[in-house]
């Protein structure tokens, strides 16, 4: 689960992390207030979609008079934010950051991550921040440390001040950066989050002759979903405006279900099953308009919910069942396919492949309600059959 | 002959007083010897009772020392699930399966950390399977896990994959074409997992009962990658390769945690790439699985 910009800073001042001050808007007039209340000549209004890549897209400007604080919120609300993480359509700017101007002397990047392969959490950073880190990954990868930290031993200050060297962050600040990152270490692991990157750290210049000093300019996290149940807190900063409705919808009755481009609709049960099956399709020439898991337990119920979700997507043209029988029964899923196609008045060709538990007499099924449901015995098979009636 | 567990097997249920766990524990004991196999529960609170003559017992420890058994399955809820796998580590048993699917990563953090810190202070390994997974089955001997028993064929073929309907497409396409499976494993589809495709691979590798082995694998993560590394250096067994997701796109999990592409390395093009390379025969056809294996032994 991702949330917004505002409400991740909210997270790491929580947590005791540097954030600049600022308010969210949700119009213009709560940007006028916002920016009242901060103070000073400067403010930066930023538009709050989960998509990255908002400065690029037009989404981030700089306001130096209250006027120009009032026009940028009316320019950047309602837009359509178009960035490389939105698709083409973009996303609509429902929300604003009302933030104080920094002083920025360096723009750094780190970022907490799970890493699979030691099993441990990964802290990364960069002196080459404000940028695409997947870019500097590329072309400078020696400009990325990473220090991996064991859970239960935690991240050691020794551990932090390697990473605070690493990335070039000048000594009399370092200490600094030792203290924050540890703070965000510990905010990872306590929100059970599954990313937490800043991305521009900044360096500001010490105020009355101090050393710098860093702080977060941006913040954007991922929760595991498995754990929101523990974080009532950041479950309710879910933002249903940023979520696909189709993928809302299922998850409503525990369907797993991603839309893409191709014209036709897969429902399977098991989410491996399931993307062998998308993959066939792609082989005979096809185009899959979604990944759909029905998961173990499929009712009748479950499945006319799954055929409704994947038929008010209007690219639809043809739907390719792929069923495993084991615990679930064929002949179950039959009387669940049968009860769909009548509850939704299918109208585009459908193709059923069964295998496994009670595979004859779910065949039976369909072959005697009486519509026009083609049978396959293979995935290949029903691919095949899906691609001659399309045709 | 077979890997990890047959029908001399002995299994704790962790869980077993829960609604999955009563319907599987069920459906294991009336598979090949379960009814011998299946041996004792555990529930804190229902000690001293039993499940349809399986006695339940407090702890794991306490289970294991008076059955005898080795290897437990969790069938214990998310929040708990953890505990469970810790709970069969400290009780030294050889192997434990976890069935749990939701369970949350730091979780599974957090427990494969103390278990590397007690095998590296010298305590026993157990083994972990899953979570999120199916289980295993030495067909004809003993099945751990939810899968369809009826589909499986005693025989001399190895499977192995993270995902459960895949997997029995998998055996089903072996069943059909005439060649029996010596055993079938499902790892799980989760980010932070035990036992991976590589540690079961040097285990049919070992196995006399194996001729060959059909790995599956799908998007993220890189350890299918490893794996085949091993293979193309260690392996003296056939293997046919596929590796689901080539339609998946980018930063969108597709339904399993640990099916997420990331980086580059991880799709599941680089991958077949991989296994190819390492002298697998790949296919990118999951209904030819079978019948590529035939031709092959």
């Amino acid at each position: 689960m991702k949330i917004h910009e505002y409400q991740g800073k909210e997270l790491l001042a929580r947590f005791g992390i540097p954030v600049p001050r600022g308010y969210p808007a949700f119009s213009v007039r709560e940007a006028s207030e916002a920016a009242q209340k901060l103070g000073g000549s400067v403010w930066v209004v930023k538009a709050q979609i989960h998509a990255g890549g908002r400065g690029k897209g037009g989404g981030v400007k700089v306001a130096k008079s209250l006027g120009e604080v009032a026009t940028l919120a009316g320019q950047i609300l309602g837009m359509q934010l178009k960035t490389h993480q939105t698709g083409p359509e973009g996303q609509k700017v429902r929300r604003l950051l009302i933030e104080e101007g920094a002083d920025i002397k360096k723009e750094y990047y780190v970022a907490v991550l799970t890493d699979r392969a030691t099993q441990k959490v990964a802290m990364m950073g960069s002196s080459e921040g404000g940028m695409d880190i997947e870019q500097v990954a590329h072309s400078t990868p020696e400009k990325i440390v990473k220090i991996f930290i064991d859970p239960i031993a935690g991240l050691a200050d020794a551990a932090a001040g390697e990473l605070a060297a690493g990335m070039g962050i000048p000594k009399q600040t370092q200490a600094q950066a030792v203290d924050v990152f540890k703070k965000l270490y510990t905010c990872y692991m306590e929100t059970d989050a599954s990313l937490a990157e800043i991305n521009p750290l900044i360096l500001e210049g010490g105020k009355n002759g101090g050393a710098p000093s860093i702080k977060a300019l941006d913040a954007k996290f991922n929760f595991d979903s498995n754990a929101i149940f523990r974080h009532p807190d950041i479950a309710a900063y879910r933002d249903l405006d940023e979520e696909d409705p189709a993928e809302v919808e299922a998850s409503k009755f525990d369907l797993a279900y991603i839309q893409l481009d191709g014209n036709i609709g897969c429902l399977v049960n098991g989410a491996g099953l399931a993307m062998a099956t998308m993959d066939t399709i792609k082989l005979f020439g096809g185009s899959p308009a979604n990944f759909l898991d029905v998961g173990g337990g499929a009712s009748s119920e479950k499945v006319t919910e799954a055929f409704k979700i994947m038929l008010a997507n209007p690219k639809v043209k043809a739907i390719l069942v792929n069923i495993f029988g084991g615990i679930m029964r064929c002949d179950t899923i039959a009387e669940g396919v049968v009860a769909a196609c009548k509850a939704t008045h299918l109208a585009v060709p459908l193709v059923v492949r069964m295998k496994g538990t009670n595979e004859e007499l779910g065949k039976k099924l369909l072959a005697d309600s009486g519509l026009p449901i083609i049978s396959a015995d293979s995935m290949a098979e029903a691919a095949q059959a899906v691609m001659a009636a399309l045709k | 002959m077979s890997i990890l567990i047959d029908k001399n097997t002995r299994v704790i249920t962790q869980g077993i007083t829960g609604k999955t766990g009563q319907y599987h524990t069920r459906m294991c004991r009336e598979y090949a010897n379960g009814r011998a196999c299946f041996v004792a529960g555990v529930n804190p609170k229902k000690a001293g009772e039993d499940f349809e003559g399986i006695p339940i017992f407090a702890t794991v420890r306490e289970a294991a020392k008076q059955t005898g058994a080795t290897v437990s399955v969790i069938y214990v809820p998310p929040a708990g699930a953890a505990a469970a796998i810790w709970e069969a580590v400290e009780a030294e048993l050889d192997l434990a399966i976890c069935i749990t699917e939701g369970i949350p990563v730091r979780d599974m953090l957090e427990v494969m950390s103390r278990m590397r810190a007690r095998e590296a202070a010298g305590g026993k390994k157990t083994l972990l399977l899953g979570p999120n997974c199916p289980g295993l089955i030495t067909p004809d001997e003993i099945k751990i896990g939810i899968m369809p028993g009826h589909i499986h064929t005693k025989g001399r073929i190895g499977v192995v994959s993270r995902s459960g309907t895949l997997t029995y497409e998998a055996v089903a396409q072996l069943t059909d074409v005439g060649l029996g499976q010596s055993s079938a494993v499902g790892i799980g589809g989760d980010p932070i997992n035990g036992l991976k495709h590589i540690d079961i691979m040097k285990l049919f590798n070992d196995d006399p009962g194996t001729d060959a082995v059909v790995m599956i694998g799908e998007i993220g993560g890189s350890d299918e990658a490893e794996a085949a590394r091993w293979c193309k250096d260690h392996m003296t067994k056939p293997i046919v390769g596929f590796i689901a997701g080539v339609t998946a796109p980018p930063g969108k999990r597709m339904g399993h945690a640990g099916a997420l592409i990331s980086g580059g390395a991880d799709t599941a093009e680089a991958k077949l790439a991989v296994m190819q390379e390492c002298g697998f025969t790949v296919t990118r056809n999951p209904s030819e699985m079978g019948r590529l294996m035939k031709a092959l032994v």
